[in-house]
């Protein structure tokens, strides 16, 4: 077994206040729309399996809800505001053919897809 | 034995020399790293893709070169002839780049990343694609659908991950040097694990185009080899801005720092108490203090400090490394690349090829980033993570104006058995504790061998620096392992 237990024991205080936390187990329901949304076809044993760990991992991730963050800026990138951009000239880019060449289907040079419309 | 094996006894630095006063041609010394990995990796299995054919050519053409810009008088690249491996997350033009995935199983990109490109333009060889956890998701590279890579010091347990191929392929001598990559510790803990060297550069120090994305504000190239002077050579050969990545900064790289007289008095060794609780394997912990105690008697000054929220990195960074991850992987949807399991219609074309293509993990965190990222639940979960990660941040702003380092252990154990974390998802990210708050935050961080536990497995410590200060890391290592030899140990194959 993880011999790092001890640790998880140590990071999730037995104080930890459960009552703010809105809600952290998923349902069945949810992990089905859930992988809709992520365009995942799941198997029946998949759906219970990540239901159990997602609501898992939701109740550990919980514990931030604890931080009052009201006045905290999120951080999403370290750079600095104004990016450096190169300058707007056409290069020579990718051939249609070296582009094309991982396509699973092609007809006529483009990428080949099911229809769109029915 | 004979002198093509000793060839493979060479660090990068060596390696050069021979290549560099004609001893070795690169052909002999690829032949025999090449010799090498057929005799020992159907016990390891460092690599997911070999390119013997590949490399061979590339060497008799970096042979013909030297001696072309010998005779003319020419200046040599740095790195002519030199055997390199790559990690299966970066592209190299024309070689298939799994990323430990079936998805990919068949992707040959028509385009090299970008430190791949400057490593080439020095003459390397490539000898192949090394094994990781699928999209760099994962702490032992167990994730692989392409199978699990050995620990070289213990075959029953994992070399780290996700860049366990680099790191095992490096303390294999299979290679003098190898490139991984690190979103939340992948060149470290298993830098670590194996005993080598390796850097994870401040984010925006090395371009990222061409390393297939998982989670772009944490991703970053690294290196890993068996001295910190090579993995100098090649961090330094790889950084820079890059016109194909917006996120690379412009910022002057110093001078070679792993040299004679490298010198590291006065310099400040923050020892954050919140890396040293209960949990950790003693071993580890008294491997890193003695490395401390090391670098006290080396001239630097220790200090203990204090990065209080430290404990929060972890939930940060697994809302958060998720939910880039599932807008990145939405790139894999059957239409030009990759798997496409159907033909159906379109929803079935996505959703089959991604069910079928995505390994466990892989779906797990797609499933919880995509969850994390929905409406209702944004607020709650990334929103408050991004703030947390303001806080994490700012405890390294903070301390970096009384220290200039940051010592720490790399993970709280050392290389465990292989099957170790069982299908517990929170008891393997618990491998990352130690290694995430540098990606959080942005900054530099360093692995390097200090010492081995009872069952002869090696410890890492951990050194993280400051924004775009690579080189304070990069030196005191150096001057770390000019006085012992934790680095010079390698494994018995």
């Amino acid at each position: 077994m993880c011999r790092c237990k001890g640790y998880l024991n140590e990071i999730l205080p037995s104080a930890f206040p459960l009552d703010i936390i809105t809600r952290m187990s998923l349902t069945f329901e949810e992990v089905e729309y859930i992988a809709l949304l992520a365009r995942l076809d799941l198997s029946l044993e998949e759906k219970q399996r990540y239901q159990q760990q997602l609501s898992d991992i939701l109740e550990y991730v919980a514990q931030l809800q604890k931080l009052d963050t009201k006045n905290i800026m999120s951080t999403s990138s370290h750079l600095p505001s104004q990016a450096r951009l190169r300058a707007d000239v056409p290069k020579e880019g990718l051939s249609p053919e070296r582009a094309l060449e991982n396509a699973p289907d092609l007809e006529a040079d483009q990428f080949k897809v099911p229809p769109v419309l029915e | 034995m004979s002198e093509k094996t000793k060839l493979t006894d060479f660090n990068v630095k060596e390696a050069m020399d021979a290549l560099t006063n004609g001893r070795v041609s690169s052909r002999e010394m690829t032949e025999a790293f090449l010799d090498r990995i057929s005799a020992h990796e159907s016990d390891i299995h460092a690599f997911i893709t070999t390119t013997p054919e590949m490399a061979l050519e590339m060497a008799d053409s970096a042979d013909d070169k030297r001696a072309r810009l010998k005779n003319a008088g020419e200046t040599v690249p740095s790195l002519l002839g030199l055997p390199i491996a790559i990690k299966d997350v970066l592209c190299v033009d024309g070689v298939r780049a799994t990323c430990g995935s079936k998805i990919l199983e068949q992707f040959k990109p028509p385009f090299n990343a970008t430190a791949v490109q400057k490593l080439l333009d020095a003459g390397i060889v490539v000898l192949g694609k090394t094994n990781t956890d699928e999209f760099a998701m994962g702490s032992s590279t167990e994730n692989s659908a392409y199978g699990v890579t050995h620990n070289p010091w213990d075959m029953d347990r994992v070399p780290g991950g996700s860049s366990g191929g680099s790191a095992a392929a490096v303390a294999a001598k299979f290679s003098p040097a190898a490139l991984g990559t690190d979103t939340g510790g992948s060149v470290r803990q298993p830098a670590s694990f194996c005993g080598v060297t390796g850097i994870k550069p401040t984010y925006g120090r090395i371009s990222r185009y061409g390393l297939i994305a998982y989670g772009s504000s944490l991703d970053t190239m690294g290196v890993l080899a068996r001295t910190v002077e090579d993995v100098e050579t090649i961090f330094r050969l790889t950084a820079g801005f890059d016109e194909r990545d917006s996120t690379t900064i412009d910022m002057p790289i110093s001078d070679a720092v792993c040299r004679e007289g490298a010198d590291i008095k006065g310099l400040r060794i923050g020892v954050p108490k919140e890396y040293f609780i209960e949990g950790i394997q003693p071993e580890v912990e008294q491997s890193v203090r003695a490395a401390v105690d090391k670098f006290r008697e080396l001239g630097a000054e220790i200090i203990d400090i204090s990065l209080p929220h430290t404990e929060y990195a972890l939930p940060v960074y697994y809302l958060i490394a998720p939910a880039e991850a599932s807008a990145n992987l939405a790139r894999f949807d059957g239409v030009r690349y990759g798997l496409r399991a159907s033909d159906e219609n379109m929803m079935q074309m996505f959703t089959e090829s991604r069910g079928a293509g995505f390994g466990p993990e892989v779906k797990r965190r797609i499933m919880l980033g995509t969850y994390a990222l929905s409406a209702g639940y944004y607020d709650a979960y990334y929103g408050q993570a991004q703030k947390v990660r303001t806080l994490i941040r700012a405890d390294f702003d903070s301390i970096f104006t009384t220290v200039d380092v940051i010592a720490a252990p790399v993970a709280p154990t050392t290389a465990f058995k292989i099957g170790g974390h069982g299908d517990d998802p929170l008891a393997m990210y618990l491998e990352d504790v130690f290694t995430l708050p540098a990606n959080l935050a942005g900054v530099p961080g360093l692995a390097f061998p200090a010492g081995f536990d009872s069952s002869e497995l090696p410890i890492g410590m951990q050194l993280m620096g400051k924004h775009f200060d690579e080189a304070t890391l990069l030196k005191l290592a150096y001057v770390f392992q000019q006085h012992t030899s934790w680095h010079l140990k390698t494994p018995v194959l």
